[in-house]
């Protein structure tokens, strides 16, 4: 919730600012900038360069500052770490009563610490030391050094001089000190507003997990293999899907039999998700390679079938026609006029697939795999290596997205009258 | 003499309701080799399935089509066509597409590029070979469909509304083109157009047709495009005889229109 209002508060405080710096600056005149009508004019919207970088920015500075990252100028505040005292009065049965001094030492998970010293002090409540992770909680036994403890009738009644019942709650100095039904102080230092790393690593840990897996590689094989194999499963399967998807679509084009025999087929499984194919590929073709690729090649197939398909549908019959009148014979007709004017809508539905695709892959893996990416998040989830997930995630989805514009850089390399016929 | 004989055709065709559509009635026609037709009636007069059955698109019902003897039972490089828009393939550029039929019949390249530059020459578009179809006006890729449709010498072009869908100016210079294309290459053209003006400009033979069921009307035969080769189709149209004779074939269409209309009114009461 805090996060959110932070992440409203910046957006539209960059929106004010960057408003109000653009204001000062000498106005464009190109056409778009000289249109009054913006609003529902969709060609006149264009997006701000300033949000997207400021957009970034601001993703990775929120992440920074509710991790401690050194890479982040702010930070909300941490928890608390150093010492800690508050005190405790027992009450012995004869209503004698005493205080006492516990110290806690909090520190950083993953260091060491020593106990802090203390006197033992006055009375029949003898002053207590313990040390704790930050973040984490600890009873604290503090009548084990009494003289008089809880087995022989002594109890807990007030801390730092405010009374306290079991069950209660009272605040200190670093946090707070809640009685446990049986009567044990319960120690829990402020949590402050900062992640622990072990639900969110801060951004250089994810970085240098980067560095780390590329050399050393995470179980028995390294990032690039990881990822590598990934994707090869992915061109692989997906090579094989518009291996047999294009010229299936291209026959259901051009031949009622071939479309009334495939069309139920097609129609069929076209709206089975490739994730909900997964059990079965796996108790037909194992969880090795065979079984991921057939569960590619049938994430693929259907997209590309259809797109064929749909390619042929939209050719012109004039187009279809002049090729005829020209002397063109059935073959000609295909080769020149029915897959070149294909070619537009076979690759959309190429990006689609590849999209698919790379999802698919990545869900195989979680269930079952050697390596690949899914599979190196899915077991560092196991131990709780969450900067190696948020690693995996990452990159995912840059592949994801470094595919989609390989596919559109293709594209318009490869068919420049796509909506221009 | 390989002139185009459209012998007693009647078109006539089931609709999934039950009824029937007459498209053609007994239609007889023929057009001497080097004649240019213009093809003119309101919308449902069938000149459009007319037009498809010469080309071979479409088998009539009953009657025949000959071309130079030759019994037409498909489509044929000897009957070019040309569309009105849309119907070139934009995956190629302005060369290949010109060099399409050259090309299915697999005519060497050096001699292919012979035509296809002659070609460009007359249709006016040299410097536009390289150039990909959607870089082209509307006007330019109907002279690259003209080109494309001439670079396979047909006996006969067939013209469905080449022209419609320009603007008024490049028109009026696409009727130019077509008369000295006509007038240079000698071919048979049966030309369909709406515009009773194109009509009278370019139709030696001018043939008016009538709806419901489609049949022939009236036909002329016209001075106009003789005087129009090379001149300036403005001046012919100042011919005293053009006035009378385009008020003629609209009051004419005109009438036909209302008799539709009003059948259709009958109908609805």
């Amino acid at each position: 919730m805090i996060i959110l209002a932070i992440y409203i508060a910046i957006f539209v405080g960059a929106y004010l600012v960057v408003r109000l710096v653009m204001s000062g600056l000498a106005k464009a005149h190109d056409f778009t900038s000289l249109k009054t009508v913006t609003f529902g004019d969709e060609s006149a919207v264009k997006a701000n360069t300033a949000a997207s970088i400021i957009s970034v920015v601001a993703v990775f500075l929120i992440w920074g500052a509710f991790t401690g990252s050194s890479l982040s100028p702010v930070h909300v505040p941490g928890p608390f770490v150093g010492d800690a005292s508050f005190t405790y009065t027992a009450e012995a049965e004869d209503g004698s009563r005493d205080d006492a001094t516990v110290t806690v030492r909090v520190f950083p998970v993953g260091e060491d610490v020593e106990e802090p010293e203390v006197e033992p002090g006055e009375g029949f409540a003898k002053n207590d030391a313990a040390t704790l992770g930050a973040w984490r909680s600890t009873l604290i036994r503090v009548d084990r050094n009494d003289e008089i403890g809880k087995r022989e009738g002594a109890r807990v009644v007030a801390i730092d001089g405010k009374p306290i019942a079991p069950g209660e709650t009272v605040e200190v100095a670093s946090g707070v000190v809640t009685l446990t039904p049986k009567g044990t102080p319960n120690y829990k230092p402020a949590q402050g507003w900062q992640m622990e790393p072990i639900w969110l690593p801060p951004p250089e840990d994810v970085i240098r997990r980067i560095g780390e897996i590329a050399q050393e590689g995470y179980q028995n094989y390294t990032l690039l293999e990881h990822l590598g194999w990934s994707l090869f499963r992915v061109l692989l399967g997906f090579f094989f899907g518009a291996l047999v998807g294009i010229p299936l679509g291209y026959a259901m084009g051009l031949s009622g039999w071939f479309r009334g025999w495939f069309e139920p087929i097609v129609e069929f499984m076209r709206p089975v998700p490739p994730l909900a194919l997964i059990p079965l590929v796996i108790i037909w073709a194992g969880i090795g390679e065979v079984g991921k690729i057939i569960l590619l090649f049938l994430a693929a197939l259907w997209i590309m079938t259809i797109a064929a398909r749909s390619g042929v549908s939209g050719v012109k019959i004039s187009k279809v026609h002049a090729a005829y009148s020209l002397g063109a014979s059935k073959w000609q007709i295909l080769r020149h006029v029915i897959v070149p004017n294909s070619l537009p809508e076979i690759f959309t539905g190429a990006r689609v697939a590849m999209g698919v695709c790379w999802g698919t892959v990545v869900a195989a893996e979680l269930v079952a795999a050697e390596k690949g990416a899914g599979m190196m998040i899915m077991v560092a989830s196991r131990f709780q290596l969450t900067d190696i997930v948020i690693m995996g995630i990452i990159l995912i989805g840059v592949i994801g997205y470094g595919i989609d514009i390989l596919m559109r850089m293709a594209e318009r390399w490869l068919i420049p009258w796509k909506g221009r016929g | 003499m390989s002139s185009l004989l459209i012998d007693d055709v009647s078109m006539r065709f089931d609709l999934p309701d039950g009824e029937a559509v007459q498209a053609l009635k007994n239609v007889t026609l023929n057009i001497k080799e080097g004649e240019l037709m213009a093809v003119l009636g309101p919308s449902g007069c069938g000149k459009t399935t007319l037009l498809n059955i010469v080309a071979g698109f479409l088998a009539p019902t009953s009657g025949t089509i000959s071309l130079g003897g030759k019994t037409v039972s498909g489509p044929g490089p000897e009957r070019g066509m040309v569309f009105q828009q849309g119907a070139l393939f934009e995956w190629m550029n302005v060369r290949e597409n010109v060099a399409f039929g050259p090309n299915m019949k697999h005519m060497p390249r050096s001699e292919s590029d012979g035509i296809v530059d002659h070609l460009l020459e007359v249709v006016g578009l040299r410097d536009f070979k390289q150039k990909a179809i959607y870089e082209l006006s509307g006007g330019m890729q109907q002279r690259v469909a003209l080109a494309r449709c001439l670079a396979n010498d047909p006996d006969v072009i067939l013209m469905d509304e080449p022209l419609g869908a320009l603007d008024a100016l490049t028109r009026e210079k696409m009727q130019g083109l077509v008369l000295k294309l006509w007038k240079e290459t000698g071919k048979t053209i049966i030309l369909i157009t709406h515009s009773v003006e194109e009509a009278l400009l370019l139709g030696e033979r001018l043939l008016v047709m009538a709806p419901r069921p489609g049949r022939i009307h009236k036909e002329y035969r016209l001075p106009f495009a003789e005087l129009g080769v090379g001149a300036d189709l403005r001046e012919v149209k100042k011919h005293p005889e053009f006035g009378p004779k385009r008020e003629e074939i609209l009051s004419m269409i005109w009438d036909m229109e209302e008799e539709i209309m009003g059948r259709a009114e009958e109908a609805d009461a």
